[in-house]
């Protein structure tokens, strides 16, 4: 399978893979690296060869390579009738791409930044989370909405929102987040696969970031599991739940506080919907302290829902109130050192988790 | 106005280049220029020889005093002008300037295009009122079946809609809408189709399902919402959906149908497909930024979809003068480089050779084609709706009694001599007698079980709602009191 790939790679020009390809004939004992954008250029590239009705759709997809370059060299390999350079209207594109999906096309379809998507949010939600069920299964929709979601840097308000919990909320979507190249493999490959409608929140600070990757990753046929977390690092002493940008904080702020005696668990949760409440509570039954850490608006945020699961199922076993790190409740300022102080930081996490531990006093509860 | 419907077809288009060339100073008020004058002067009631006029019924326009003046506006002579440079422009290329979408001669006068045009663009029309065919006119014929069968549908779906609407009223559904005054653009469009071309429908047009087999006992069953339902109960009553019947599933945002049809459409044409996808829309949901996606997307990708446009003259209570300032939907398609005709949705004949005409343009030269047909919304929106509080009853009787599309096309038909009284009385009890059964049969049939609560969520139910499920149904099994007693688990 890896050599079918490996021909299949070598007959593109443009794919960065490549010169690690090459790499892994002569030295297959070293590890491998890609970035999150390959992850992701690739995953696209081979569910398109595998499956004739995948198709992508967006704002400068094609010939522009796609606005972060993640559809790069798909105009040139498959042609301008299954890479579609949208005009620019969110509720149209979206529109049409559910009506192709009605029709048994699998579209996957980019929003330059998830914040646009909220013109395109009827198509979303009315148009695809909800057809499958109001029509009884007479209308499904094999649809992937993807693009990056969360803050980026010096972009401000309407660039930089997460909208992870908007649509985790609503039923008949699924919200994956990768963190990884691997798990940008494997989750893409998954909702492209997924007869439902899926949401797929990327990050633009992660795009550039590589990853070791194994062999069964650069597998074409290697597939994530939907709703299942991953636990990035095993721990005793306390749970810190996160997604996308907020697992590489975690990973960090678990490391300061090794240094501290305290062994935290991260678990990167993959998956916003369905929610793996079973490994984070099984987690939370086992260091009986739970912190969430998210990029996004506090209220009603994905953190409030993991402490509602975790008071409903595993409220015995908590020793401490779960905490909850979430950005700053306001629309995201523009200046560097307003906006620094409006996204959580490694050393936010490490405080809670201190509090957690009873090793530092709490603040004093705001209002 | 039967006069000047009696004119035919090409005396008609002689007729348009008059009034073009008189270079009228204001644009689209009236269907009959000359009369529009004098109502205009008289807004108040029907003009003397009783025939109702579009111009009575709309508020009075801001600019009412320009309409008097005889001045004539540098405006109006643009529109000739424009005309005359377009033709000139090939001769002279080097009048000619490049620009990112291609070569336009230039102008060194200012001229604004005019918001509107000297005269409306005119309705195609086959039957007149009486439902006489007009001489010399283009159409498509019908053979006696298929006229019969149109006929016969048109008054199933017209006693369905009254059979229905009195259920709601007794309490026996909860919401239902009638599609009253537009019976000849359900059927005929229906009729013009073939079963592969897939329909996206607003929600007036259950004559389109009706017409492709869908029984009456499945419209009472939907509308009751029981277990032999498709939509499993799911859905508000005339929210119908049939895979089967390449129907898609009614969904209450307004013209979300329209770009979902340009994507059909695509996959269509990806498929090689022979055959097109027709979405249906109001006058009001051509406000719709999707209406605007829709159309300018089916364009650019050359989709072969029929947009299809019921302009009934009312969006609840929002009129069209209050919707849009444009003369009607018909105009818009060419601002998305679309190919339009605007049709007589009240004559069936009409409505059945415009969607055959634009049928084989959509599929053969693989374009997006828009229709709009010119009609009247007798019945209220719905049955939440009481429209005789924001129009007058007489307008509502005028348009039910003497333009009706059932008696117009029945009189073409019996003309023919395909129809009879007998038959017609026949008929009418029949549908009367089914439908009555229908509801009760549906009425009688189950609800749908709990089981189907959950289903069709996602494609495989994920366990938070098999927990869900489980947890409600030991619910039920504790407090079986809490509960109705008929209750499916």
């Amino acid at each position: 399978m890896l050599g079918v790939v490996r021909k299949k790679m070598l007959g593109q020009s443009l794919l960065k893979i490549r010169p690690a390809v090459s790499v892994l004939r002569s030295y297959s004992s070293s590890a491998k690296h890609m970035t999150v954008r390959d992850a992701l250029n690739s995953a696209l590239d081979e569910e398109m060869s595998a499956d004739q009705k995948v198709f992508l759709m967006g704002e400068e997809v094609g010939e522009y390579q796609g606005a972060y370059k993640i559809s790069k060299g798909l105009l040139e390999k498959y042609g301008p009738e299954r890479v579609l350079d949208t005009p620019i209207t969110e509720a149209g594109f979206a529109g049409i791409a559910v009506g192709a999906a009605y029709h048994g096309l699998k579209p996957v379809v980019e929003f330059m930044t998830f914040n646009f998507s909220m013109q395109a949010i009827d198509h979303i939600i009315n148009s695809a989370a909800k057809s499958n069920y109001m029509s009884a299964g007479q209308m499904s929709v094999p649809i992937v909405f993807r693009g990056p979601n969360g803050a980026a840097a010096g972009v401000g308000a309407q660039h930089s929102q997460c909208y992870a919990a908007w649509y985790a909320s609503c039923p008949g979507l699924k919200v994956l987040t990768p963190y990884s190249s691997e798990d940008a493999r494997g989750l893409l490959k998954a909702a492209i696969r997924d007869p439902d409608p899926v949401v797929f929140l990327e990050n633009e600070l992660l795009y550039g970031e590589s990853f070791s990757v194994s062999d069964e990753v650069l597998d074409s046929s290697f597939c994530l599991p939907i709703g299942k977390a991953k636990i990035e690092r095993v721990g005793r002493d306390v749970t810190i739940t996160a997604f996308s940008k907020m697992v590489g904080h975690a990973l960090k702020a678990a490391e300061i506080l090794e240094k501290d005696g305290i062994d935290a668990e991260v678990i990167n949760l993959r998956s916003i919907r369905p929610l793996d409440r079973s490994t984070i509570n099984a987690s939370v039954r086992k260091t009986n302290r739970l912190i969430t850490a998210e990029e996004g608006f506090p209220q009603h945020g994905v953190g409030a829902e993991i402490c509602a699961s975790v008071v409903e199922e595993s409220f015995a076993y908590l020793d401490a109130p779960v905490e909850r790190i979430a950005g700053a409740d306001v629309p995201m300022p523009y200046a560097a050192n307003l906006e620094r102080l409006a996204v959580p930081q490694v050393e936010d996490i490490v405080r809670a988790a201190k509090r957690a531990c009873y090793r530092s006093v709490p603040l004093a509860a705001a209002a | 106005m039967a006069n000047w419907c009696r004119i035919s077809s090409r005396t008609i288009s002689n007729h348009v280049k008059t009034r073009v060339n008189q270079g009228l100073p204001w644009g689209a008020v009236g269907i009959n220029q000359t009369s529009g004058l004098s109502s205009a002067l008289n807004p108040g009631g029907p003009v003397s020889d009783g025939n109702w006029r579009y111009q009575n019924r709309l508020p009075v326009p801001r600019n009412r005093a320009t309409l008097f003046c005889n001045q004539r506006f540098e405006s109006t002579v643009a529109e000739k002008q424009r005309d005359s440079f377009l033709s000139s422009e090939s001769d002279d290329d080097h009048q000619s300037v490049d620009f990112p979408g291609g070569k336009v001669s230039y102008i060194s006068k200012m001229n604004f295009i005019s918001e509107s045009s000297q005269t409306r663009v005119p309705c195609y029309r086959v039957l007149d009122d009486d439902g006489e065919l007009i001489t010399d006119s283009d159409f498509q014929q019908v053979s006696k079946e298929v006229a019969v069968k149109m006929y016969s549908n048109m008054v199933s779906l017209q006693i369905m809609d009254t059979i229905f609407y009195e259920a709601q009223r007794q309490g026996r559904i909860s919401f239902y809408l009638t599609s009253a005054g537009e019976e000849a653009i359900n059927i005929a469009s229906a009729a013009a189709l073939t079963e592969q071309d897939i329909i996206l429908p607003q929600y007036r047009e259950p004559g389109v399902l009706l017409w492709r087999g869908f029984s009456l006992q499945e419209f009472a069953d939907q509308c009751l919402g029981n277990k032999a339902d498709y939509g499993k109960g799911r859905q508000m009553p005339i929210h119908y959906g049939s895979r089967k019947h390449n129907f898609f599933t009614i969904s209450s945002p307004i013209a979300t149908q329209l770009p979902q049809a340009a994507g059909i459409a695509y996959s269509l044409k990806m498929d090689n497909k022979k055959a097109c996808v027709v979405s249906y829309i109001g006058d009001g949901g051509t406000s719709e930024g999707d209406f605007h996606a829709g159309l300018n997307f089916a364009a650019v990708v050359e989709a072969p979809v029929i947009f299809f446009c019921r302009n009934n003259g009312w969006a609840i209570s929002t009129n069209v003068s209050e919707q849009f300032r444009s003369d009607g939907i018909v105009v818009k398609g060419r601002a998305y480089g679309i190919r339009s005709i605007r049709v007589d949705g009240n004559d069936a004949l009409a409505v059945y050779s415009a969607v055959s005409a634009a049928r084989e343009m959509a599929i053969n030269e693989q374009r997006p084609i828009l229709i709009e047909a010119l009609t009247y919304r007798v019945g209220h929106h719905s049955t939440s709706d009481d429209s005789t509080k924001y129009r007058q009853l007489d307008e509502i009787v005028y348009w039910k009694n003497a333009r009706d599309p059932v008696n117009r096309f029945r009189n073409w038909v019996q003309n023919c001599g395909w129809w009879s009284e007998q038959q017609e009385t026949q008929l009418r009890n029949s549908v009367r007698k089914q439908l009555l059964e229908a509801i009760q049969v549906a009425e009688k049939t189950e609800k749908p079980p709990l089981s189907e609560m959950f289903s069709d969520v996602y494609d495989y139910p994920p366990t938070n709602l098999e927990e869900q499920e489980n947890h409600l149904r030991e619910t039920v099994r504790r407090h079986p009191d809490d509960y109705p007693a008929d209750i499916s688990v």
